[in-house]
């Protein structure tokens, strides 16, 4: 059906519009400030907001016992970094600071404790009462007391040349992530979030903008093509995404110092399969919004939004139930934060990256068929 | 007669399934080599005649072919050989001149061979040449225009398909754009041109006229004026206040309609009805009744059964404004700056009681920095605006509580209802207790708003819309009211209505300032400021304008002559000056 001549017209139509969207990029501070300023603000937001490592916690270590062991169980607490322990000799000096949350746990060394301790057999009470208001905290409060009880009893028992037993000893050992820095596995997730993010907000504006100011009115009236104008508008934006991902890497590599164990050619052909994934969802919004207003609060809403919730970012997808699982997986970025994640902590791992690239290429072209199919040609 | 470019039969469309039609059983043709008015008011379906023949919505009944073409499922075809330039000219702001006409010729897949010759003819006939470079965003409406009308005709259209290109355009650029487009159907070329401006119906070849979404004349603008031959007459000579004229004139038996025109009032008679009784109408002892050529809007006001009465019950209800000697509205050395640039430099005036005073000007004359300077929404760098003797600015409550503001695009909530809109306006404006709800009830009843109360504004008709503007902008009774561009598009009947009550407040001794590009409306006017490159250039009624630029050339000047007489006039002067300086 197509001749050559009407193929070459249609290229001529192609180039032209791509030019015309990189020229308005160039010109458009909006362009510019999803682009480059939004990735840098998001990803150091990302890096020094998110982070679920605690220490510096605020404790009350109420000394009810004055032996030697006691006070050397104190001051095994005011060693650590991960307290700032403050020490009291009743637990009522402590309960209205728990209450206003000034101390974020309570660790009580009863009067029975260095008799306990002297009779071996006896387990030692030891009371440690933690904010529930925050579960994460108190959870911390409650393990890391546990350590520090742990580690001290040790140090005692080799400082008295005795062998410290206890019936299991357990060796915790985490591949990949050998530090358990959480910020190691949250960056590259919070990537694929703030790459959602950009990709849909640029997109979603620059059709909705067409619509506003009347150019749409007047293209439509031209041979120019759905296909043509939907491609032309994809590609420079393609690129554009692809700037912010960089940009997003040097900073999660320079700034936080997160391992890249893959490679950038991997990371490179994963996070494209993920642009046009996350441009075709702006780019369906803005087949159906036709204002700039509704694109912009839509793409926060159907981007942003899921992304957060179902990609397993913070939330690991395997402890939802059934149903959002299911739903999960029509989220390009639960494949994406998969894939960042295997390739900064475990390496170019294919047989894990393919299965998600089909996933997110799956997506793309549903939302870009969706487009087409949905782009006017028509006012009405 | 050259076969016809569009045939539209019985052609209807409905944007809803259930909603009104928007274009109802409208029968017309287009011919090749001609101008083709489409005109109507705001909402008579203009816009959507010619999306419809562009193949931008498919029609809901009838049939339509354009050059020979079904614009529903040929649209791909028809798009090469139309230029379509729709209501904001559908330019790309942040891209240049050049960039814009570029990627239309690209688009429209003009040859690369043919690009320069091409592009040097339109920047040629355009006047764009020296322009290439600048954003679009950056140029004056008039070469917004002009720049959209050259993208629209990159590749030598058949069919040339501009929704309203003057709307919002000075009379300069206006007039310019005209000679344009005549070159182009003296190349053959079909031009359907839409507009809400009736004047600009005389100078087509051919009119359609369309109003609430019906055809109500097609044919030779010579044919509809023809209707009301002999029946409009001047008075002329008329002593005393020619506003009270009018409305006594509308009041006899056989006078349809009537307008101020200056110093005269202007009557269309009933058809076999005689010329009014100058003494019946009180118009002074020397004044005499003259036959005057008919105008296109005479014959649209015809067929539409006349105009409405003189009387506004608005400012029947109104009390006198106690009498004040002096300047009611004055500016005092206005000037204002933004940046390097003066938009506004020593603009003197004053405005006495009761009078109606017009801002005119070309687009970034500085005529809307002036306005809203003296609405006090704009800060001057330098002097003073004084209303009723206050410094806006300064008593910024007290001055402004005197003030009734009405813009164009009716500054109305479209979500409240038409009840909501008038209490928030009257809480606004300070209005509490019974004056408050007086002051509801009595817009209500005043302007037979009870029908609508609880529609939303933005679901209104577009008169009943202008009425409630207007509700808002006097509720609280001011002594001086600020009109921007108020009846632009408004079909001719409610205009009338509108200034009805103008009017009839100003008898009431309410000062009025506004702001126009339609020449009808500034007739209105007792006395004009023509501002132009941030300055008053001219200062007179309409008729000592009028007097400026008569000649032999001219011995008959409309206002639009005078005002295009009077720029081109002070360029002149500017541009000898500069010479002068140079030397």
């Amino acid at each position: 059906m197509s001749s050559p001549a009407s193929r070459r017209l249609a290229a001529r139509r192609l180039l032209a519009i791509i030019q015309k969207e990189a020229l308005q990029i160039v010109r458009d501070p909006s362009s510019i400030l999803i682009g480059f300023i939004l990735p840098v603000f998001l990803t150091l937001l990302a890096g020094f907001a998110t982070n679920l490592d605690i220490d510096h916690v605020p404790i009350g270590l109420v000394l009810e016992d004055s032996s030697p062991e006691a006070q050397g169980l104190a001051a095994a607490f005011l060693a650590t970094k991960y307290f700032n322990t403050r020490v009291g000799y009743d637990r009522r000096e402590f309960t209205d600071d728990l209450v206003a949350g000034k101390v974020r746990g309570i660790v009580v060394i009863p009067q029975t404790f260095s008799r306990s301790l002297a009779r071996a057999s006896e387990s030692v009470p030891f009371q440690v009462i933690a904010d529930g208001s925050e579960p994460n905290t108190a959870t911390f409060t409650q393990n890391y007391a546990q350590g520090v009880w742990l580690s001290w009893m040790q140090i005692r028992a080799q400082g008295k040349g005795a062998e410290f037993n206890q019936p299991v000893s357990l060796e915790p050992r985490t591949w990949y992530n050998q530090e358990l820095v959480s910020l190691n596995s949250l960056l590259p997730g919070g990537m694929a979030i703030n790459l959602t993010l950009i990709g849909a907000l640029l997109t979603a504006l620059v059709v909705a903008r067409e619509w506003e100011r009347g150019t749409m009115e007047a293209m439509l009236a031209t041979p120019v093509g759905r296909f043509e104008m939907l491609f032309g508008k994809l590609v420079p934006y393609f690129l554009l995404g692809m700037v912010a991902m960089f940009i997003c890497l040097g900073i999660t590599l320079v700034v936080f110092h997160v391992p890249f164990r893959g490679s950038i050619f991997a990371l490179l052909t994963v996070s494209a399969v993920f642009m046009v994934s996350a441009l075709g969802l702006g780019l369906f919004i803005s087949s159906i919004a036709r204002s700039q207003f509704v694109a912009a609060q839509s793409a926060i809403l159907a981007a942003f939004l899921p992304a957060y919730f179902l990609s397993g970012y913070v939330f690991e997808p395997a402890g939802m139930p059934l149903p959002i699982r299911v739903l999960s997986h029509a989220i390009a970025a639960r494949y994406y934060v998969s894939c960042l994640k295997t390739i900064f902590l475990v390496g170019d791992a294919w047989e894990q990256l393919l299965p998600n690239m089909l996933g997110m290429a799956a997506i793309a072209v549903v939302l870009l068929g969706l487009t087409i199919r949905n782009t006017a040609r028509k006012i009405a | 007669m050259s076969a016809a470019l569009v045939e539209a039969r019985e052609l209807a469309f409905r944007y809803a399934p259930g909603a009104a039609l928007a274009l109802e059983g409208v029968t017309a043709d287009i011919r090749p080599g001609r101008v083709t008015g489409l005109v109507g008011p705001d909402g008579a379906g203009k816009t959507t005649y010619i999306r419809l023949l562009a193949g931008l919505l498919d029609a809901s009944s009838g049939s339509v072919s354009v050059l020979g073409l079904d614009p529903a499922a040929q649209s791909d075809a028809l798009h090469e050989r139309i230029g379509y330039m729709p209501q904001k000219f559908g330019l790309y702001e942040d891209l240049s001149v050049a960039e814009n006409m570029r990627l239309f010729a690209e688009v429209r897949g003009l040859p690369a061979a043919e690009r320069t010759a091409t592009f040097d003819r339109l920047l040629h006939f355009t006047g764009l040449a020296p322009f290439t470079k600048r954003l679009a965003g950056r140029l004056s409406g008039g070469m917004k225009q002009k720049l959209g009308l050259a993208c629209a005709m990159i590749r030598r259209p058949e069919l040339l398909l501009l929704d309203e290109p003057s709307v919002g355009v000075d009379p300069i650029s206006r007039r310019e754009l005209w000679r344009m487009v005549r070159a182009l159907a003296d190349e053959g070329i079909g031009v359907l041109w839409s507009t809400s401006y009736l004047d600009e119906a005389e100078g087509c070849d051919e009119v359609l006229l369309l109003s609430a979404g019906r055809l109500l004349f097609s044919g030779l603008p010579a044919e509809m004026t023809g209707r009301v031959t002999g029946r409009v007459v001047q008075v002329r000579g008329v002593s005393g206040n020619r506003r009270s004229v009018l409305r006594r004139a509308l009041g006899q038996p056989g006078v349809m309609d009537g307008v101020i025109q200056g110093r005269h009032v202007r009557l269309v008679l009933a058809s076999d009805a005689p010329p009014p009784d100058v003494e019946a109408i009180r118009a002074g002892p020397e004044a005499v009744v003259v036959p005057v050529p008919p105008r296109f809007e005479d014959a649209f006001l015809d067929i539409l059964g006349g105009g409405p009465g003189g009387v506004s019950p608005l400012a029947e209800h109104m009390e006198n404004k106690p009498h004040s000697e002096g300047s009611v509205v004055e500016a005092r050395g206005l000037t204002k700056r933004f940046g390097d640039f003066t938009a506004a430099q020593d603009i003197d005036f004053a405005i006495r009681q009761g009078e109606i005073f017009g801002l005119l000007g070309p687009n970034g004359a500085g005529k809307s920095t002036t306005f809203k300077m003296m609405c006090g929404l704009l800060k001057p760098t330098a002097g003073q605006a004084l209303v009723d003797g206050l410094v806006l600015g300064k008593s910024k409550g007290a001055a402004r509580s005197r003030i009734g503001y009405m813009a164009q695009k009716f500054s109305l909530y479209g979500t409240l209802s038409v009840r909501q809109n008038l209490e928030f306006f009257s809480g606004v404006y300070g209005l509490e207790g019974a004056r408050r709800w007086n002051a509801v009830e009595g817009m209500i009843e005043t302007f037979a708003l009870s029908p609508h109360l609880s529609a939303s504004a933005d679901t209104l008709p577009l008169g009943f819309k202008q009425r409630l503007a207007l509700a808002c902008a006097v509720m609280h009774e001011p002594p001086v009211l600020f009109l921007d561009e108020p009846t632009s598009g408004v079909d001719p009947i409610t205009r009338r209505e509108f200034w009805t009550h103008i009017n009839g407040m100003v008898e009431r001794g309410v000062t009025v300032m506004v702001t126009t590009h339609f020449m009808d409306e500034a007739e209105y006017c007792d006395r004009i400021g023509l501002v132009y490159r941030g300055r008053v250039i001219a200062i007179g009624s309409p008729d000592d304008l009028k007097e400026k630029v008569r000649s032999e050339v001219l011995p008959e000047p409309t206002l639009e002559d005078a005002f295009v007489g009077l720029v081109e006039a002070d360029d002149q002067a500017g541009d000898s000056e500069r010479r002068k300086e140079a030397a």
